[in-house]
């Protein structure tokens, strides 16, 4: 490799005679005072995201339980993760890929053809329902599980008991947040419930912009019916905010899994029904002090996201990668 | 041919006029909207059920005799370690006011040199970000508690506003605005006199306001919501938020009269979200527009 300084020196030589010609227009020139105005992100970014990250990559590596120094111990945790830790394999797991493809690109298409058929309607109407549909993104899933133990309160005054009691749908109470079989599902439910956030909105309005002469030329070339339409012209024109919708569901989907500890009130979820690894993490990490193997744990997790992530950045992605 | 053409057709994205065919999507989209909005007007009632609607049996959807004791209760009351719950609200508001006002500084200053200034790194800078976008903070609450520890930040005020300042989909979401401003503005500016603290001041940050909203709007939410930097990284009871104060309110769930308290608070806690959301819906909107990943 030639020293890059070499290969400067023309350029900044032609850099300068163009000043001397033109002094009022250097604007193709490097900016230092752009540091200054990175420099609060940077460090901001740096302290909470970068150094988090590079930590629990370390201590993964290593047996910590805060209060000796960690001992190095190689792959031991992720050993011990994939062959060790029965909670894991046998409930993790199946619960987080479950609630993951559930709430993900389940979510992901519901919110798709949720703003696909808001674009369809007249502004005002589309607005008011936008907003509607949009509200309960504001409520951050956990802090709102008042209102969720309240509607599915195991006892007979809980409202979804009352409710299918008087229809005669079932005779005695159930346990919704308590038992193993309904957890889930009222995890999923209400995690969808609050997940049309702002992944939705950018889908809306990127729908709403396309150029409608797209439209037209396609009906030209033989559009037989708004499925085509959608799938031929809509999704295309659209890539990058199907995309960023994409990254959005995704960190949404991983970000609110501590809903099941929230919902049923403890952690290990009954019976490990609600358990995720975000769940497993906490776990491991605050009730059993072993930081070292809940840091493998994460790095796990956001591999996992990372992968995925990658995965929406083949398929909508514009630049090739 | 001609026909099924024109029947299609009618509905276009964003149509001006109403048009039968909308009735279809309309069809789908009422119940969905109902089964949203349903559990919010839910949390209303009960804020204002007196006790007696709290406790009636079978309980009600509905509020009968709407009353304030609720709401009356809970600034009553005062928490386990006698701090009034009018001082974790105290508390929530300086935060989010922090959190909001240093946020949409340092992101909209990063934002305008990752994109109309020239440096190193900014190439590299722009893509960490991206990826970052997929970050997600719960995954590393472990490492970042041991982070926070080793500052000396526990039980500082400053960590409910320090974590939250940089935002990667904040900064992703005002470059991608910054870059719709022509260059030539900004270079008209350089010829005029003005200095880049000038540019970013005078121009770019009055054309970056629908962006700016939606900052603030996805600031708020995080750090107005957030209960979990009271639980993980603040011992004392006075530093606490709102946010924390509510979950603990609902901790005892057989408790009848708490429940109305907690539906109550929830209500303190979404009405901002939404009033400011109503406010500034058009600018999200229009910011969201450019929000794509290419």
């Amino acid at each position: 490799m030639t020293d890059p300084t070499v290969l400067m020196k023309p350029a900044s030589f032609a850099d300068r005679l163009k000043r001397l010609f033109a002094p009022r227009r250097r604007v193709r020139d490097s900016h230092p005072v752009a540091y200054a105005f990175v420099a609060p992100y940077l460090t901001m970014f740096a302290i909470f995201i970068i150094v988090p990250v590079a930590a629990a990559i370390l201590l993964s590596f290593t047996y910590f339980d805060t209060v000796r120094f960690p001992q190095w111990i190689g792959f031991e945790n992720y050993i011990n993760i994939l062959t060790n830790d029965a909670e894991f394999m046998q409930y993790v797991i199946p619960n987080t890929l479950k609630y993951a493809v559930i709430v993900g690109p389940g979510g992901y298409t519901l919110s798709f053809l949720i703003a696909w058929m808001l674009a369809q309607l007249t502004p005002k109407v589309r607005t008011i329902l936008a907003l509607v549909i949009y509200s309960p993104s504001l409520t951050a899933g956990v802090t709102m599980s008042v209102l969720w133990k309240v509607i599915f309160a195991g006892d007979e005054t809980g409202y979804l008991n009352m409710f299918l009691m008087n229809l005669g749908a079932i005779n005695e109470p159930v346990a919704w947040l308590t038992s193993a079989e309904t957890l889930m599902p009222i995890m999923i439910g209400v995690t969808l419930w609050s997940s049309m956030g702002v992944g939705f909105l950018a889908m809306l309005a990127g729908i709403l912009n396309v150029n409608q002469d797209l439209y037209e030329a396609g009906y030209i070339d033989g559009i037989k019916n708004k499925f085509q339409e959608m799938v031929y012209i809509t999704i295309p024109t659209i890539k990058p905010q199907m995309l960023f919708g994409a990254v959005m569901a995704i960190v949404g989907t991983f970000g609110s899994s501590g809903i099941g500890v929230a919902l049923s009130g403890s952690n290990p979820t009954p019976q490990y029904a609600g358990q995720l690894i975000v769940n497993h993490i906490e776990y491991f990490g605050f009730n059993k002090y072993e930081m070292g193997y809940a840091a493998a744990l994460s790095v796990i997790l956001l591999l996992v996201i990372y992968a995925v992530s990658r995965f929406a950045f083949r398929l909508f992605g514009s630049k090739d990668e | 041919m001609k026909k099924t053409k024109s029947r299609f057709q009618a509905t276009k994205i964003n149509p001006k006029r109403f048009h039968p065919a909308q009735f279809r999507y309309l069809a789908v989209l009422l119940p969905i909207a109902a089964f949203m909005i349903l559990p919010l007007i839910f949390i209303f009632n009960h804020a204002f059920k007196p006790f007696e609607e709290l406790f009636a049996y079978p309980p009600r959807f509905f509020v009968n005799r709407p009353t304030l004791s609720n709401f009356t209760n809970l600034f009553a009351v005062t928490g386990s370690s006698g701090i009034p719950m009018s001082r974790y609200l105290f508390n929530s508001i300086v935060v989010t006011i922090l959190v909001i006002a240093v946020s949409v500084l340092i992101s909209t200053m990063a934002g305008y040199a990752l994109s109309k200034l020239h440096f190193k790194g900014k190439k590299a800078i722009n893509e960490i970000n991206t990826i970052a976008l997929m970050f997600v903070g719960v995954a590393v609450t472990i490492p970042r508690y041991l982070v926070i520890e080793k500052l000396g930040l526990i039980d500082n005020f400053l960590i409910h506003v320090l974590p939250y300042l940089a935002v990667p989909v904040g900064l992703f979401l005002v470059k991608q605005f910054i870059d719709q401003i022509p260059g030539e503005l900004i270079d008209a500016a350089r010829v005029d006199g003005a200095n880049d603290w000038q540019i970013y001041q005078k121009i770019v940050v009055p054309l970056v306001k629908p962006a700016i909203a939606t900052i603030m709007i996805l600031s708020f939410q995080s750090v107005w919501n957030s209960a979990d930097t009271s639980a993980t990284y603040i011992n004392a009871d006075v530093k606490k938020t709102f946010a924390f104060y509510m979950g603990t309110l609902t901790t005892n769930t057989s408790a009848v009269e708490s429940q109305g308290m907690a539906a109550a608070a929830s209500l303190i806690m979404f009405i901002p979200n939404l009033v400011i959301f109503i406010i500034m819906q058009s600018k999200v909107m229009d910011t969201m527009a450019h929000s794509g990943i290419k």
